[in-house]
């Protein structure tokens, strides 16, 4: 891995992004690579827009990724794609969770959900892999291991090797969840 | 030793482990509260929350006075209710090291203000430690506990939400040995009175703040890192990173200890480059000072700004002209937070707002009861105020007497809302107070309370019981009501707010996300649904609205019937029975 690599997550709170970014950065240490990750907690778990940013490389400094900084935009809800699609670089990857989360503002009907937000993500980036997780996490059973599917898609993406991120997976999940989780991670990495 | 990835929270914990603190005490507070939550897995210290932040300095005071070594965390704004401890306390000084964590948030990410409370370090004449990193938030409590005790004065050790709830890597070391220092009685330097005050501002405090200003030239805290000398940077905690991110190739002056500044150093830095700039988020702290000795400023505010977080890119653009010209944001509907799916919150807001009531609020979850749809809400300053600015109300306009509810959260309640309450009983104010009591801290991620029964590290305790509580200080009417009845909380509002005399609603169910749910989720029944949006008034982000119909989403739903209860039609039914 050349210079510094930058990962925006994005989703809805709730949604288990925290996890995921806890996976990614201890693949990140394992590789020996210095690491900062930063998110904003607070008000946002209540259902807001939450972000979570990681960055790995040689030597970090600082923790931000700014627009038109990220390597791969992970998003966990299309509308999260969009709102944080200006952050990718030219050469950028966007891994997207089809899924559709109302926020409140269209709920009441004060706004609308853009129809074509995906299509909008894919014009913005041509590298964008799309995939129900939300789906693949049901027929597994547990839709709480939607995060872990995107994952998975993700480390097809990254030159990392896959033991090396299923060994991360085996020290962040507990041990009852984890056959669950490494079928999450399959299937992502095979959607 | 091994490196591993800490927040700056996890990590000002590890450094008090480390560091031999044996009290430590706070309030909850984004962005501080996983400090106290992290140092109270280690058994061997006496880990706190206390009901506020002047009650988690006091007992920290205490604590240091006998001899230990304390730390209390807050958010800035708590600086402001510890306030009158703490300035006092820079006067009689310590006797084991205490070091005040004051967590401030620029771009109020969680706050209701943008303080910088590096102003109150040179107020109160304290010494300030800013960190960059969790190793440096780490390694600065020791600092901070050596400097507190060398100097013989609370140290303030100031983190921004960039540097508490960034993961950097850490290299942990053993802990020390938590040892005691002698207590001895000194009333001279421990009893605050004018004559004995007198004594300390003129031979301890001025001649300390002499001290610390040779401290602070000398200390490795305070280092330059030569590079090309036509860019000079003087900069201190989260954003030296940016710095070393936008202007590799600059000179740096990298400040760690603040207050006072090394003012000596900072000269001969400037003499150096061509360029001097003083680059720090929010106010012009170290600027002002700077320029009040005549040291010529390149650049500072007036370039960078004194609102929000900085950026490298901010920095890039300001000082070397550089705009990275970045895409325009696509245009998106905002996703604020809301309350969630079963929330206590929205049944009380829900009963206000039909009541039409003039609503002065408070600070916790219930804040968001301000944002549409339910909009209930006419105010909220501080923690506490809902109860006297209700009071304040009454007396200027005593027509709107029946009008007026202050609503108030458990945890607030106990953080400042009682004198409040004591206040509008003796004042002869009549506001009905309505405490929505969800038995936890919900919005700070559930802390306990003095009213949950459990402490900070686990043990069983007793519980403030809230009814005794308002009948002692002299209400007559209190009453409890289950927020998830419409009925009894309309019946509840409208009896309590027509009386002439204060009264007390206590809105009792759990938060929703601290209990198991086991009533059925509910579902609409398309066929006897109207299309009448009665139940998108409550503002519940299970429920949407499509095709003239109402849905509700079953991965949301907890079944708490709140939307079952506004539907006239009787089109919301449990899971099953469709
Ligand atoms: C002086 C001060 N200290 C701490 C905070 C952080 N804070 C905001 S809301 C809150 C807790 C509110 O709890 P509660 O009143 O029980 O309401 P809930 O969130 O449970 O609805 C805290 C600690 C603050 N805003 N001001």
């Amino acid at each position: 891995m050349k210079g510094t690599k930058s990962i925006l997550l994005v989703g809805v709170g709730g949604q288990g992004t925290i996890l995921a970014s806890k996976i990614l950065t201890n693949v990140a240490i394992k590789q020996g690579y210095d690491v900062k990750m930063t998110e904003i907690h607070g008000m946002a778990q209540r259902g807001g827009s939450v972000v979570t940013q990681v960055r790995m490389g040689e030597k970090v400094h600082s923790p931000l990724i700014e627009p038109g900084q990220a390597d791969y935009i992970v998003a966990f809800e299309q509308l999260e794609a969009l709102r944080w699609i200006h952050f990718l670089n030219d050469a950028g990857t966007v891994i997207v969770n089809t899924q559709r989360i109302n926020p409140m503002t269209v709920i009441i009907g004060s706004a609308e959900y853009p129809s074509d937000a995906l299509e909008q993500v894919k014009a913005a980036a041509p590298k964008t892999i799309s995939l129900d997780a939300l789906e693949i996490a049901k027929k597994l059973g547990n839709i709480r291991v939607v995060n872990v599917v995107l994952l998975g898609a993700m480390a097809k993406q990254m030159d990392i090797a896959k033991e090396d991120w299923l060994s991360a997976l085996e020290a962040t999940v507990p041990a009852r969840f984890l056959e669950l989780n490494r079928q999450a991670f399959q299937a992502g990495y095979d959607a | 030793m091994t490196k591993v990835l800490l927040t700056g929270n996890e990590a000002i914990a590890r450094g008090a482990y480390e560091n031999g603190v044996a009290v430590a005490t706070a309030y909850p507070g984004t962005p501080s509260t996983e400090i106290l939550e992290n140092i109270a897995n280690h058994k061997e210290i006496h880990a706190q929350w206390s009901p506020n932040e002047k009650v988690a300095l006091e007992v920290a005071i205490g604590a240091s006075i006998s001899g230990a070594r304390a730390l209390c965390a807050m958010k800035h704004v708590g600086v402001n209710v510890a306030a009158d401890p703490l300035f006092t306390f820079t006067y009689t000084g310590v006797n084991g090291g205490l070091v005040l964590v004051s967590a401030d948030d620029p771009g109020m990410h969680s706050s209701q203000n943008e303080q910088d409370n590096r102003n109150y370090a040179r107020f109160a004449k304290m010494g300030l430690l800013e960190p960059t990193n969790s190793q440096e938030a780490k390694d600065m409590v020791g600092y901070a506990l050596n400097i507190s005790e060398q100097f013989d004065m609370p140290v303030m050790l100031r983190t921004t939400t960039r540097v508490s709830h960034s993961k950097t890597l850490v290299e942990l070391a053993e802990p020390k040995a938590r040892t005691l220092k002698p207590y001895t009685k000194d009333a001279r330097k421990y009893v605050a009175v004018p004559a004995n005050a007198k004594g300390r501002t003129v031979f301890v405090v001025e001649e300390r703040l002499q001290k610390m200003a040779e401290f602070s030239e000398t200390t490795e805290l305070n280092r330059i890192e030569w590079a090309d000398k036509k860019i000079g940077i003087v900069t201190s905690g989260i954003v030296y990173e940016y710095v070393k991110e936008a202007l590799p190739n600059a000179s740096i002056l990298k400040l760690g200890y603040t207050n006072p500044l090394p003012l000596k150093k900072i000269a001969s830095f400037a003499a150096e480059v061509e360029q001097l700039w003083i680059v720090e988020e929010l106010d012009p702290f170290m600027e002002d000072q700077i320029r009040a000795v005549g040291i010529p400023i390149y650049g500072g505010k007036a370039e960078l700004g004194r609102i929000g977080e900085y950026t490298p890119s901010l920095l890039r653009k300001a000082i070397l002209g550089i705009d990275s010209t970045a895409k325009a944001p696509a245009a998106t509907p905002i996703r604020p937070p809301v309350l969630c799916p079963g929330c206590p919150h929205r049944g009380a807001y829900y009963a206000l707002k039909k009541n039409k009531k003039l609503v002065t609020g408070d600070i916790g979850c219930y804040t968001l009861g301000a944002m549409p749809p339910l909009q209930s809400l006419d105010t909220t300053i501080c923690m506490g105020a809902s109860i006297p600015v209700a009071l304040g109300m009454e007396k200027a306009r005593p027509d709107q007497a029946e009008n007026l509810v202050a609503v108030i959260g458990d945890s607030t309640f106990l953080h400042s809302g009682i004198t409040g309450l004591i206040n509008t009983v003796y004042n002869k104010g009549t506001s009905t107070i309505m405490i929505l009591d969800n038995r936890i801290t919900a919005m700070t991620g559930h802390q306990h309370h003095a009213a949950t029964g459990k402490t900070l590290q686990g043990e069983d305790t007793s519980q403030v019981d809230f009814e005794a509580l308002c009948r002692a200080v002299g209400v007559k009417r209190v009453r409890v009501v289950d927020p998830g009845d419409l009925a009894a909380l309309d019946q509840a509002i409208k009896e309590e707010t027509a009386v002439r005399e204060p009264s007390v609603i206590i809105a009792r169910r759990p938060c929703a996300l601290i209990v198991k749910h086991t009533e059925p989720r509910l579902q609409v029944n398309h066929d006897a649904c109207v299309g009448c949006r009665m139940c998108m008034g409550i503002g519940c982000p299970a429920i949407s609205f499509t095709d003239k119909k109402s849905t509700i989403d079953p991965s949301l739903c907890v079944g708490c019937g709140l939307c079952q209860q506004v539907c006239k039609f009787g089109a919301i039914v449990p899971e099953e029975v469709q």
